[in-house]
């Protein structure tokens, strides 16, 4: 067994007071690890993320101390209000956190605190399978995570105010690992709009994040995704959307931080005319590896999705973006519609992109387009010959080319905040 | 003011121009007809500094320095100014923020206080109402979906806010219809002053009903094979470039 698993699992043996069929799935999954171990390049989804140098890591358990105080003001988002929950290095921080009064609707606690009192109504979610070694890093997170956030809005409720959930990786006693799994649950012609915000300084944790949304009939969700973790962190996540009838998903993510980041999302469209909704950006530097994989299954009639995401890589930085979209039998008249446009910025970078599109429903309209390229030198020297010096053409050419990826936030503070993030962010020199 | 002097430039090794020699003074409008591959477009590009175009032989002066050591936002900010033939499409650029960074990069360069946004929009909105051009155009990214004449208004806009003393006009009245060429005419005669002059370089003698031009010359196969003043233009409407090349080779039999 590797030194990662070893040194995870030997952690996972910590008993908790939990009920019987959440230590089964535990140990369940933990089997199914040690026998099969980590996904390889040869497993397809795998191919471009190599995962040699993190087997050979070894991590302590978080234990919540950290050697740094952390500043509050530092988690906040100006100007956005809102239940705020942090997790510090995977732990649940109540002193960082601030509910204050919660809107109508909006019933929120940690996955910790539901697990002792009422764990039952979880076991659907917490026991869910995750059958190849490709999923490997979910079913870690079913053997340990302990805690998240447990999330509900009530059927009718039009929650105003976004809830802000945010991860700190802080410095520690060696660099640790930490899991954890969010339930989100959206009643019937529900609304709520959630940020997930990753950040971080100076460490080089290993986290690991399982979300799961699910949404009743016409509940809809804004979910915005800000992950600018610290640079050497390493963070592996997935996302899964469950969509009934008529409800509706809006995410939007930026994938700024981390030195090996791995986003795996899964959308499942069940109810007719659900629409899933995906726009995002990475912009990465130094040897930041990132990878974002969407799998988006159409399977009732009438369901659309849009995918439109872009990505920088400058230095000797790696993306990789897949995007697989299946309309399954059945899903007839459903429409997707994937973008994915990629600038190279440096010879020694790397982007690799796949669309992929399978189709077994009838009136369906589908387009894809993938790219990867360089800056286009005709407008480099339109922009020049009006004046521009080159560092701020490029860098203007730049930030419009990963802007566009924010139009879809309705919010005006909270859009302009994710911009300035972004373009904080881009490189600026030539 | 410009001095260009035997100037040849090849492009992909083959030569285009081949000694072309212009001279433009403050305060004249020089126009440039000529037939199609005649180098034209070629002119207006290696003045504003294009890469691609090697220059192998001859000089360009602009008040007396050497064009070609100035990369193309220096010689922006020296005064230079082309309209493109093809203006380039920036989405996710607004046409506003990318025009007051130009016109403060090029002022900071000439050591010239940068203008705040309230002095910028001033400058702007005087200029949007001599052109007659809405303001929705400020609002857009730079001739991201603009129609063939938008983005011609749209060059004549940025010509008027940047206040250039050498515009060079790239075949800006191709593809308009009369009141968009109206326009782009309106547009240089309000410019024109004893500081200031145009090259405009042209397929048709219509642009110059409106603009009228101190000289006019004729550019073929990569010089300027005949100068004169606006009646020229005049004869080669009547006569077409054709008649131009049988008086060349009847001359040069002679």
């Amino acid at each position: 067994m590797s030194a990662l698993l070893d040194s995870l699992t030997s952690a996972a043996a910590t008993d908790r007071a939990e009920p019987a069929w959440l230590r089964d799935a535990r140990a369940e999954a933990l089997r199914s690890l040690q026998a099969e171990g980590l996904p390889t390049p040869r497993n397809e989804a795998w191919k471009y993320t190599a995962l040699r140098a993190l087997e050979a890591r070894r991590f302590a358990v978080p234990n919540g101390e950290t050697s740094a105080a952390i500043d509050k003001s530092t988690l906040e988002l100006p100007g956005i209000g809102g239940p705020r929950l942090v997790f510090v290095n995977g732990i649940f921080d109540a002193d960082l956190s601030g509910v204050g009064d919660l809107p109508a609707g909006l019933s929120l606690t940690t996955l910790a605190q539901e697990l002792r009192t009422n764990p039952e109504p979880l076991r659907f979610l917490l026991t869910r399978h995750y059958a190849g070694r490709g999923e490997a890093f979910a079913r870690l997170n079913t053997a340990l995570a302990g805690d998240g956030v447990l999330l509900r809005v009530a059927a009718g409720a039009r929650v105003q105010a976004p809830v802000h959930l945010v991860h700190v990786g802080a410095p520690a006693q060696g660099d640790v690992a930490w899991a954890l799994r969010h339930l989100v649950e959206l009643g019937q012609g529900s609304a709520l709009t959630l940020i997930e915000h990753h950040l971080g300084d100076a460490n080089a944790h290993f986290g690991n994040l399982v979300s799961q949304f699910s949404l009743q009939a016409g509940a809809r969700l804004q979910l915005v995704q800000l992950q600018e973790a610290a640079s050497a962190a390493t963070l592996v996540r997935r996302t899964e959307f469950d969509l009934g009838e008529d409800a509706r998903v809006e995410a939007a993510t930026l994938e700024l931080g981390g030195a090996l980041v791995r986003h795996d999302v899964q959308a499942r469209m069940r109810g007719a005319r659900a629409h899933w909704n995906s726009r995002g950006c990475f912009s990465l530097g130094g040897r930041q590896h990132v990878d974002t994989q969407l799998d988006v299954r159409h399977e009732a009639r009438d369901t659309s999705c849009d995918i439109f995401w872009r990505g920088l890589a400058d230095q000797r930085a790696r993306g990789v973006f897949r995007g697989a979209i299946t309309i399954a039998a059945g899903a007839d008249g459903s429409a997707a519609a994937l973008s994915n446009k990629n600038l190279l910025l440096s010879p020694h970078a790397e982007i690799d992109t796949q669309p992929v599109l399978e189709i077994y429903a009838d009136e369906v309209q589908a387009s894809h387009g993938a790219t990867v390229g360089q800056l286009d030198e005709r407008a480099m020297f339109y922009l020049r010959s009006r004046g521009l010096p080159q560092a701020q053409a490029r860098a203007m050419l730049i930030a419009a080319f990963c802007r566009e990826t924010l139009d879809g936030i309705a919010d005006t503070t909270l859009r302009e905040h994710l911009a300035e993030r972004l373009l904080a962010h881009l490189p600026t020199e030539g | 003011m410009l001095k260009i002097d035997n100037l040849h430039v090849s492009v992909a090794g083959r030569e285009i121009l081949k000694g072309l020699s212009l001279q433009v003074n403050a305060g004249e409008v020089h126009a440039i007809m000529g037939p199609n591959g005649a180098g034209k477009s070629t002119l207006g590009h290696v003045l504003a500094g294009r890469d691609g175009y090697e220059v192998t032989a001859g000089s360009v002066e602009f008040d007396g320095k050497n064009l070609f050591e100035l990369e193309p936002e220096e010689r922006a900010a020296a005064g230079v100014f082309l309209a493109f033939q093809y203006p380039v499409e920036i989405p996710g650029v607004n046409n506003t923020y990318f025009l007051k960074a130009a016109l403060n990069a090029q002022r900071k360069v000439r050591g010239e206080p940068e203008l705040d946004s309230m002095q910028f929009l001033k400058r702007v909105r005087e200029k949007l109402s001599v052109l007659h051009i809405s303001d929705d155009l400020l609002h857009r990214a730079v001739n991201a979906g603009f129609s063939g004449g938008e983005k011609k208004r749209n060059e004549i806009f940025q010509m008027a806010v940047l206040e250039p003393r050498l515009a060079i006009l790239d075949e800006t009245d191709s593809g308009l219809d009369i009141d968009a060429l109206k326009m782009v005419a309106e547009g240089v005669n309000h410019m024109r002053d004893a500081n200031r002059a145009f090259v405009v370089v042209t397929h048709y003698q219509r642009l110059l009903d409106y603009i009228v031009p101190d000289f006019v010359h004729v550019l073929a196969d990569g010089r300027i094979v005949e100068s004169g003043d606006k009646s020229l233009a005049f004869k080669l409407e009547e006569h077409g470039y054709a008649w131009l090349k049988e008086r060349k080779l009847a001359g040069s039999e002679a």
